[in-house]
């Protein structure tokens, strides 16, 4: 069990990458050669990373470590710098600001020497193993799809297209701070509306996180405003009865929860929605849309699931539409929560298979990965949601192992613990 | 790690096969490195880069295997009371739980680096 004992810091990787390197290509000096020495062939390969998120950084960190630099990375992603949805919500709540979220990609560049294409992927060419940009096209001995979720306005009747002032604040970033500054802007005794779409959608937990915290900005400082929840869903999706403490214990008369609540019309003029049930007209609209896998990995017909998720082999992560493509994140059909730490694990499993796959060893065929999530009801307090998961070779998925659960109430305790999670895994995928 | 770096060198100077990837290092019980490889990374989430918490929940890099085990199996059985942890540990094999304990117990304990914070842009 040698491997066990130390995974190489990023120092020493780079040290022994060096030497490894200089013995496989006939003791020459690896760094600073010409680029027609350094294009010579890696010996386990080329993997192109579609998307730099939680997934898609997370892999490539892990590819470089456990292949000792015999895996060389390439990521491609349009966006300057990382922003956090983890705790974006608390940016409506006041208690981060979007600065507190956003991060740059030079560390973890530099630290696992990623080479790195700021640009979007527009197509996939499977057979050829190529990717187009938009400037050029990149070959790949495997693919990686971390894209993320997009967002489909065609099932959303009366707004087909987003709107400029409908912020869905659901990728966390300008339309984050705008959301906030509505939310400042409107006249105490206004009405927030917040529309969750069907599931799967990316954090279940997500929309009645940012329900408590536009709570609590308006208890503190409009105490005559309302937050109604309109609920595709049949029922609160995650951490029930938590939520329900806090919309009927500190956000009573402030939260109101409608569900079955799809939209059946949205007037985008005037902010009125009509459900089953009523017709709600809001001071401040936040439209969450319905939810499908990232552009890219539609567009290359790797959706195969309803034509909006895709399916993957849970040991390895690889399409099941084309196993030289792999899928992470939020864009995969798993049943399973869409969360950051959900995406970090499977990025984990996705890069062990990966190393082993072109070290020509078969993947552990029965992977199992924790994951814990934590939602804020204001500014201190939070709740966990905790599970082990490991994958069931007969129901070829990932299966919730006994013993996992939610916490009895939110706690100043797991506010701190919530604090530490963001902390960590954000050191985790960033450095 | 200087014997990992003098066993890589003997290996090849002696037979000139280079260990291409952690696991190809490593052929006894491979499944069982691999998967707990894995699973142990997923703990980084709340205890940071292989063990090493950037503060508010335990670091396990280093910890006395013993006492990994003792506390785990303690939040399995219900004598330890845990207002997180019991929800991993009853989730996990008493095998598993060994495993990570030997894990952990080989990281070396640093102070791991903060994520590089950066105003926001503006983009996206
Ligand atoms: C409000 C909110 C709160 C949340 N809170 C939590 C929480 O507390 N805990 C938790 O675990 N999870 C939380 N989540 C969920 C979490 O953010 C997602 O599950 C996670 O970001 C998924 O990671 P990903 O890598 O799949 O996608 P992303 O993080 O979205 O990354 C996708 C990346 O791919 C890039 N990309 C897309 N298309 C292309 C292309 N064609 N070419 C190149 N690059 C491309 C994008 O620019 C992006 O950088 C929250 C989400 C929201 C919206």
């Amino acid at each position: 069990m040698r491997m066990n004992k130390h995974l190489p810091s990023a120092l020493e990787t780079s040290s022994r990458r060096q030497f490894v390197r200089s013995v496989i290509y006939g003791g020459l000096a690896f760094y600073g050669m010409p680029a027609f020495a350094r294009a010579s062939k890696p010996p386990l390969g080329h993997v192109v990373i579609v998307g730099a998120g939680f997934a898609g950084l997370t892999a490539a960190k892990y590819l470089r470590e456990w292949s000792l630099g015999n895996i060389k990375v390439t990521i491609v992603e349009p966006n300057p710098q990382f922003i956090s949805c983890p705790q974006s919500n608390l940016v409506l709540g006041g208690s981060r600001t979007l600065d507190d979220l956003s991060f740059s990609y030079a560390l973890a560049r530099k630290q696992h020497n990623l080479q790195w294409i700021k640009d979007a992927v527009t197509a996939v060419d499977i057979a050829n193993k190529q990717v187009t940009l938009s400037r050029g096209s990149l070959r790949y001995d495997r693919l990686v799809l971390a894209p993320g979720v997009d967002f489909d306005y065609s099932r959303i009747p009366g707004m087909p297209a987003p709107i400029a002032d409908i912020p869905h604040a659901w990728k966390a970033g300008k339309q984050t701070l705008q959301l906030r500054q509505q939310l400042e802007s409107m006249p105490d005794g206004g009405v927030f509306v917040m529309t969750i779409p069907a599931g799967p959608y990316r954090c279940p937990p997500g929309p009645y996180e940012r329900a408590c915290q536009v709570a609590h900005y308006f208890k503190q400082y409009k105490p005559g405003s309302k937050v109604i929840i309109l609920d595709a869903n049949a029922d609160i999706t995650s951490k029930k009865g938590l939520f329900l403490q806090s919309f009927q214990g500190a956000y009573q008369g402030i939260i109101e929860y409608h569900n079955n609540s799809g939209i059946l019309q949205l007037d985008t003029a005037s902010k009125t929605i009509k459900t089953d049930f009523e017709t709600v007209k809001a001071d401040v609209l936040n439209v969450i849309p319905p939810q499908l896998a990232g552009k890219v990995a539609q567009t290359a017909g790797l959706a195969n699931v309803d034509q909006r998720w895709c399916e993957v082999d849970f040991t390895t992560y690889a399409s099941n539409v084309n196993s030289d493509v792999h899928i992470i994140g939020d864009s995969i059909s798993a049943g399973l929560p869409k969360s950051a730490h959900m995406a970090t694990s499977q990025a984990k499993i996705c890069a062990a298979a990966i190393v082993d796959i072109q070290s020509g060893i078969p993947p552990n065929p029965l992977p199992v990965f924790a994951n814990t999530c934590y939602s804020f009801v204001d500014d201190k307090q939070a709740m966990h949601v905790a599970n082990v998961y490991r994958y069931d070779p007969a129901k070829k998925s990932m299966v919730s192992a006994e013993g996992g659960g939610v916490s009895t109430k939110a706690t100043d305790q797991e506010g701190d613990y919530a604090q530490a999670w963001v902390q960590n895994i954000w050191a985790d995928t960033l450095t | 790690m200087k014997r990992l770096h003098l066993s890589i060198a003997l290996a090849c100077s002696v037979t000139w096969i280079m260990p291409l990837s952690l696991y190809a290092q490593d052929n006894d019980a491979q499944n069982i490195s691999h998967a707990i490889t894995t699973l142990a990374a997923s703990c980084a989430a709340c205890h940071g880069p292989q063990g090493n918490s950037l503060g508010g929940t335990p670091t396990l890099a280093a910890l006395n295997k013993d006492y990994f085990i003792q506390r785990m199996q303690g939040f399995k059985n219900g004598s330890i009371s845990s207002t997180v942890m019991h929800h991993h540990a009853k989730g996990l094999k008493d095998e598993e739980i060994t495993a990570l304990a030997n894990y952990f117990a080989l990281q070396q304990r640093h102070t791991p680096t903060v994520a590089p914070h950066q105003s926001f842009q503006g983009a996206q």
